[in-house]
């Protein structure tokens, strides 16, 4: 697994090092780490309210809806939200840096494949 | 016209319960024709079982969308369609708290694990973890965690079969015999799917359910609001009436888990177990193998949220709705319990023939969510144990594929014992044990190993097997197992700790164990494969490819 083959003629401690592969990490964390603090935030405050505030979750808003209902159904929409908002920073920001370094090591390994064929 | 009144005149002395019994062969005939379609699909998909990689992965070659779909065809669980309705229907608002845990969890999936795993694995959890510490350790630990986690889940869905069968075939409900028969006919059925159809055969089940169960509860769902004006807040007012004295408790917090102090705390115990959960079940994990990129796995998770998040919108509806058409007591009275609440709504508002179709969905269910749990057990026990440790990587594939379809019979017949032991437990209940278990075994390991650069074997052992001896004995020491009328021993009383999921406990400790042991451990692992995982896993590079046929 760790030590495929088809891995063998690429340097991965020298890909991890370079500029370009520090920037598509940095990418990818800055965005899911605090995006995935925050969901755990808010949802562990509706959890606490639910479970401490039940009077204020029984606040009726209009008709027989409850303040408890709206905070639940717009953890539905959030989760919705963030779901659409990563798809598309993954595609805009993170996929065009992985592709780049993708292709490059691709095409290095396809290389040292011919090389060894050679010998 | 109210069709609870027409049935009442129907048979004014009879329950709900007995009356669907009379019309069962039409739920036998729908869940028989169910059977012969998937087959003939398992079958033609059969053809093209070739590789391991045909055999676990279904050859990598499922779309985004046709593996979401599937994927929520594996978590809509009949713990999640009848024991959430059933909740709802009961417990009002503390039921739909369920179904917040379970699709929030989603996005821990989405953020931090599913793509990664994809481009670093290539049939099982266990390859992600073992990638870059000591193989054999570590490969037996996951493979250990990933065998416990699905037998919790399995005994879950086995357990809840035997209530829902005596409803669905007109059984009475003391009928233990007749339950434990049809409990081994449905597990013979699932180890047949497993056999022949493979990762692929499995699939096609789970999306062919999750279409039917989708749309019927779509149906349901329509049904129920246009009875109360397409209006939700009459409908919630209905449910308060039909509930009659404290009925308003449906609508407010607090109803299940209120109560005391301590079952306050169990709730943030069962709400940490739901979110971290998810990201952590071997069988969903497992499931992004079968798509042939990172990207696809992202797309997977995009659709399977949307439809997750869809039929839960569908089951607030329908757990109310069953709270003002059918009432607690018929549903408490029926055989089968809380789990009754959605099929005897489908037969109050669409009569035999719309419970026929939701019982055979729900029996279907349990069949597709059983086969996907049995493949992913018997692929971590030949590919992690018997492959990479027993022939020390040297196996050859097709003895590894027979040694899985032998590993499927195995535990179809596990399951099937189990299944008739557990007859009667509370279904959504041990699949929120089996949540807890998954979030406290494997989700440290998941994200140190994915994130943190020093993480080392030890650390990774320790957070393993002590998020997961930890779980266990607090749910031996918990009130589920002794000292109260409900428990699964009665008689003895060793419950010292007070909560029924341990989830609070015990997976802070696992993520405490992970570091320990790492900060501890004076050797280090090797940098290059570090940096080769890291750089896989972002980028793609060398990622498991689709195979070509």
């Amino acid at each position: 697994m760790g030590h495929s083959d088809q891995s063998h003629g690429v340097d991965f401690v020298e890909v991890q090092a370079t500029e370009e592969f520090k920037n598509l990490r940095k990418t990818h964390r800055s965005f899911v780490f605090p995006v995935a603090i925050a969901f755990l935030l808010w949802y562990f405050l509706y959890v606490l309210l639910a479970d401490y505030a039940h009077d204020f979750m029984s606040t009726k808003v209009f008709g027989s809806i409850t303040l408890g209902l709206i905070l639940g159904l717009l953890q539905f929409v959030t989760t919705f939200g963030i779901t659409a908002w990563y798809v598309s920073y993954a595609n805009r920001r993170i996929d065009p840096k992985a592709v780049v370094i993708r292709e490059r090591l691709e095409a290095e390994l396809a290389e040292s494949d011919t090389q060894k064929e050679g010998v | 016209m109210n069709p609870t009144t027409v049935l009442h005149q129907l048979a004014p002395f009879a329950t709900l319960g007995e009356q669907t019994k009379s019309t069962s062969w039409i739920n036998m005939l729908i869940f028989g024709a169910f059977i012969a379609i998937t087959m003939v699909v398992v079958f033609r998909a059969s053809r093209n079982n070739k590789t391991a990689a045909d055999y676990y992965a279904a050859g990598r070659s499922f779309s985004g969308g046709q593996n979401g779909t599937a994927i929520a065809g594996d978590y809509l669980s009949a713990a999640s369609f009848l024991g959430i309705c059933g909740a709802i229907a009961i417990n009002g608002y503390d039921g739909f708290l369920y179904s917040i845990g379970f699709l929030v969890a989603w996005l821990v999936a989405l953020l931090l694990v599913a793509e990664l795993l994809r481009n670093t694995g290539k049939f099982t959890m266990a390859d992600v973890l073992s990638f870059r510490l000591k193989q054999r350790p570590v490969r037996i630990a996951a493979a250990i965690t990933t065998l416990v986690v699905c037998f919790f889940y399995l005994l879950a869905q086995m357990a809840g079969a035997g209530g829902l069968v005596s409803l669905l075939l007109g059984l009475d409900s003391h009928d233990k015999l007749g339950q434990s028969v049809v409990i081994t006919v449905v597990g013979a059925l699932m180890i047949l799917y497993v056999l022949v159809g493979g990762m692929k055969g499995t699939t096609w089940v789970q999306i062919i359910k999750a279409c039917l169960l989708i749309a019927g509860a779509a149906v349901m769902t329509v049904i129920v609001l246009g009875m109360h004006g397409f209006n939700f807040s009459t409908l919630l007012d209905a449910a308060v009436t039909k509930a009659g004295d404290g009925g308003a408790a449906l609508l407010n917090p607090g109803k299940a888990y209120g109560a005391t102090g301590t079952s306050r705390l169990d709730f943030i115990s069962l709400a940490l177990a739901l979110v971290l959960g998810t990201a952590a079940l071997p069988h969903v994990l497992m499931r992004f193998y079968t798509v042939p990129t990172a990207k696809e796995a992202r797309r997977s998770v995009v659709w399977a949220i949307w439809l997750i998040g869809i039929f839960y919108l569908f089951t607030l509806v329908l757990g109310y709705g069953a709270a003002a058409l059918v009432g607690k007591e018929e549903i408490l009275g029926a055989p089968g319990g809380v789990n009754a609440a959605a099929p005897l709504l489908a037969f109050v508002i669409g009569g035999p023939v719309l419970l026929g179709f939701i019982s055979a969905v729900a029996f279907a269910t349990i069949l597709a969510v059983v086969a996907g749990l049995t493949i992913t057990a018997a692929a971590s026990f030949a590919h992690d144990i018997y492959a990479n440790v027993i022939a020390k990587g040297k196996a050859n594939p097709a003895t590894e594929v027979k040694v899985a379809r032998r590993t499927v019979v195995v535990i179809g017949i596990v399951a099937i014992g189990g299944g008739i032991l557990a007859n009667g437990q509370n279904v959504a209940f041990l699949v929120a044990l089996a949540f807890a278990v998954a979030a406290s075994a494997n989700l440290p390991t998941i994200l140190f190993s994915l994130f943190w650069k020093r993480f080392t074997t030890k650390g990774a052992l320790w957070s393993m097997y002590g998020g997961l001896a930890a779980a266990i004995v607090l749910i031996a020491f918990s009130p589920v197992v002794s000292g109260n009328a409900k428990a699964m021993i009665p008689g003895a009383s060793f419950d010292w700790f007070p909560l029924a999921n341990p989830g609070l406990i015990s997976i802070p400790f696992a993520f405490f164990l992970g570091w320990l042991g790492t900060v501890l451990d004076k050797s280090t692992e090797d940098p290059a494969t570090q940096a080769e995982m890291e750089v896989r896993s972002l980028t793609g590079v060398g990622a498991e490819k689709a195979s070509v046929h």
